[in-house]
């Protein structure tokens, strides 16, 4: 499974959005989607989980979540940056 | 990091407010015992031009900083709690214009309106049935062509009857989440209000925080064009926060100086004895002391990350704000009960030199504008993923 189809199936799951996840375009506002403060912190939870990354400080804000695609870029450099760390 | 002459009081602003203090402190317990608005009060805020200080000096205001208001918010404070609060609410709906309305025609010019006519702003962000999460809607607002059409059940809006224009929270659209709100300005003569509460409650009588059936009609360029997510995140959150807490903190100060002019009273008839209270005061000091700290630690935060989209809308800042509100509406009913034990039988008695029933009373309102429990539970889900900064300084 890609990164993104696993962000895609964690923000199904954890992400209490409204609408269906699978009807999103990878650039659609999340938060315009219904993904509330409270719920984007259980998806961050999951993510980490699923990764075995941490988000730092900088990265816990509205923007890293904005969007599949926004959470995937995150993810993928934390990726990178953490295993090599 | 701690700069002092970013705070240093600007005097000319705080006499107009001590003048308005004044007026405010002769009303406060009419004011209190007949739940009425501080219309005396409000119309001295008037006088001195205060509705518009924070408003840019290019739509005709005087650019306050938000450190300077909530000077302003703690003068008031210490002479009368409702007044105090409605010139915060109307702060708090002014930040958020200058904040997200200020590339934007229409909104520039209702600033310029509100500066030059004094217009007291409301806000009604609270609804029947969201469950007092004001960061959801049920309403929605139609736009149809130039024209937006809003029906509210505002379960409060506090001086509603008296404000000049009312700044509401609603759903972007009819299909839009719970979530995706927007806030639009309608002014007085563009809406109606079907009183369904009347305020009748412990404290903060004067806010006169009625419920009301809201139904406006407007341009709709009066909508604000940034979503309400970011305007609660960017400059709502800490106003509120910071401006709360300085009227909280102005009526603790009032408490404290009143039990601090009794216990000297007893000192001078017995110069040789300590006073029963000493100790009681020097605790209340240290205490009160701690809720100005944290209050302007709050601004100094506020000012490093106001320009920086990022770290206003992070998790450090979030349980920062939350904090602040969580400590000080605590704190302040602490120092007041033990102001109380102070002062005694002449504290819980009305219309004594040393009263202290009032600010008991509009003190217990810190708890609950905004639950406390609701806050926690929104920072310890923060708390969750996001490791507190644990150093002093940074």
């Amino acid at each position: 499974m890609s990164a993104v189809e696993a962000i895609r199936s964690i923000v199904a799951k954890h992400g209490k959005l409204p609408v269906d996840v699978a009807t999103l375009q990878d650039d659609a506002d999340l938060y315009a989607a219904g993904l509330s403060s409270f719920a984007s912190v259980q998806l961050m939870l999951a993510i980490e989980e699923h990764f075995d990354i941490e988000f730092p400080e900088d990265r816990l804000n509205r923007k890293t979540f904005s969007s599949i695609k926004a959470i995937t870029e995150v993810v993928t450099e934390l990726s990178k940056d953490q295993q090599a760390a | 990091m701690m700069n002092i002459h970013a705070h240093a009081p600007n005097l000319e602003l705080t006499a107009r407010a001590r003048r308005v203090a004044a007026v405010a402190a002769s009303h406060a317990d009419h004011v209190d015992r007949d739940g009425r608005f501080p219309a005396e009060a409000v119309e001295a805020m008037r006088a001195e031009r205060l509705m518009g200080v924070q408003i840019p000096t290019d739509f005709g205001g005087e650019g306050a900083s938000t450190a300077e208001i909530a000077e302003l918010c703690s003068i008031l404070g210490q002479a009368c709690s409702s007044s105090a609060m409605v010139f915060a609410m109307h702060q708090i709906k002014v930040s958020s214009l200058v904040t997200h309305g200020g590339d934007d025609p229409w909104h520039q010019g209702f600033m310029a309106r509100v500066a030059g006519e004094q217009l007291l702003l409301g806000s009604a962000t609270t609804e029947g049935g969201i469950g007092g999460n004001m960061r959801n809607s049920i309403c929605a607002i139609e736009v149809d062509g130039d024209t937006c059409r809003l029906e509210k059940n505002a379960t409060v809006i506090s001086y509603g009857d008296q404000a000049d224009a009312i700044l509401i929270t609603s759903r972007s659209h009819a299909d839009a989440a719970a979530s995706d709100q927007v806030l639009t300005v309608f002014l007085k003569d563009q809406y109606t209000l079907e009183k369904t509460h009347v305020w009748d409650a412990l404290g903060m009588r004067g806010t006169c925080s009625d419920g009301y059936v809201f139904k406006g009609e407007a341009p709709a360029v009066q909508i604000l064009p940034r979503p309400f997510a970011e305007i609660a995140a960017q400059s709502m959150l800490a106003h509120a926060h910071i401006l709360w807490s300085a009227v909280w903190y102005g009526i603790a100060a009032d408490a404290f100086g009143r039990a601090q002019a009794f216990v000297r009273a007893a000192a001078r008839k017995s110069p040789d004895t300590a006073p029963p209270g000493a100790l009681r005061v020097a605790e209340a000091s240290s205490l009160l002391q701690g809720v100005k700290a944290s209050i302007v630690a709050a601004l100094e935060m506020y000012e490093a990350a106001r320009e920086n989209e990022d770290k206003l809308s992070s998790m450090s800042f979030s349980v920062a704000m939350n904090n602040l509100k969580i400590a000080s509406s605590q704190t302040v009913l602490t120092i007041i009960n033990h102001c109380m034990l102070i002062c005694g039988i002449l504290a819980y008695k009305n219309g004594t030199p040393f009263s202290l029933g009032r600010h008991l009373r509009d003190a217990h309102s810190a708890q609950l504008m905004i639950s406390n429990d609701r806050i926690l539970g929104n920072t310890s889900n923060m708390l969750l993923i996001h490791k507190q900064d644990t150093s002093l300084l940074g």
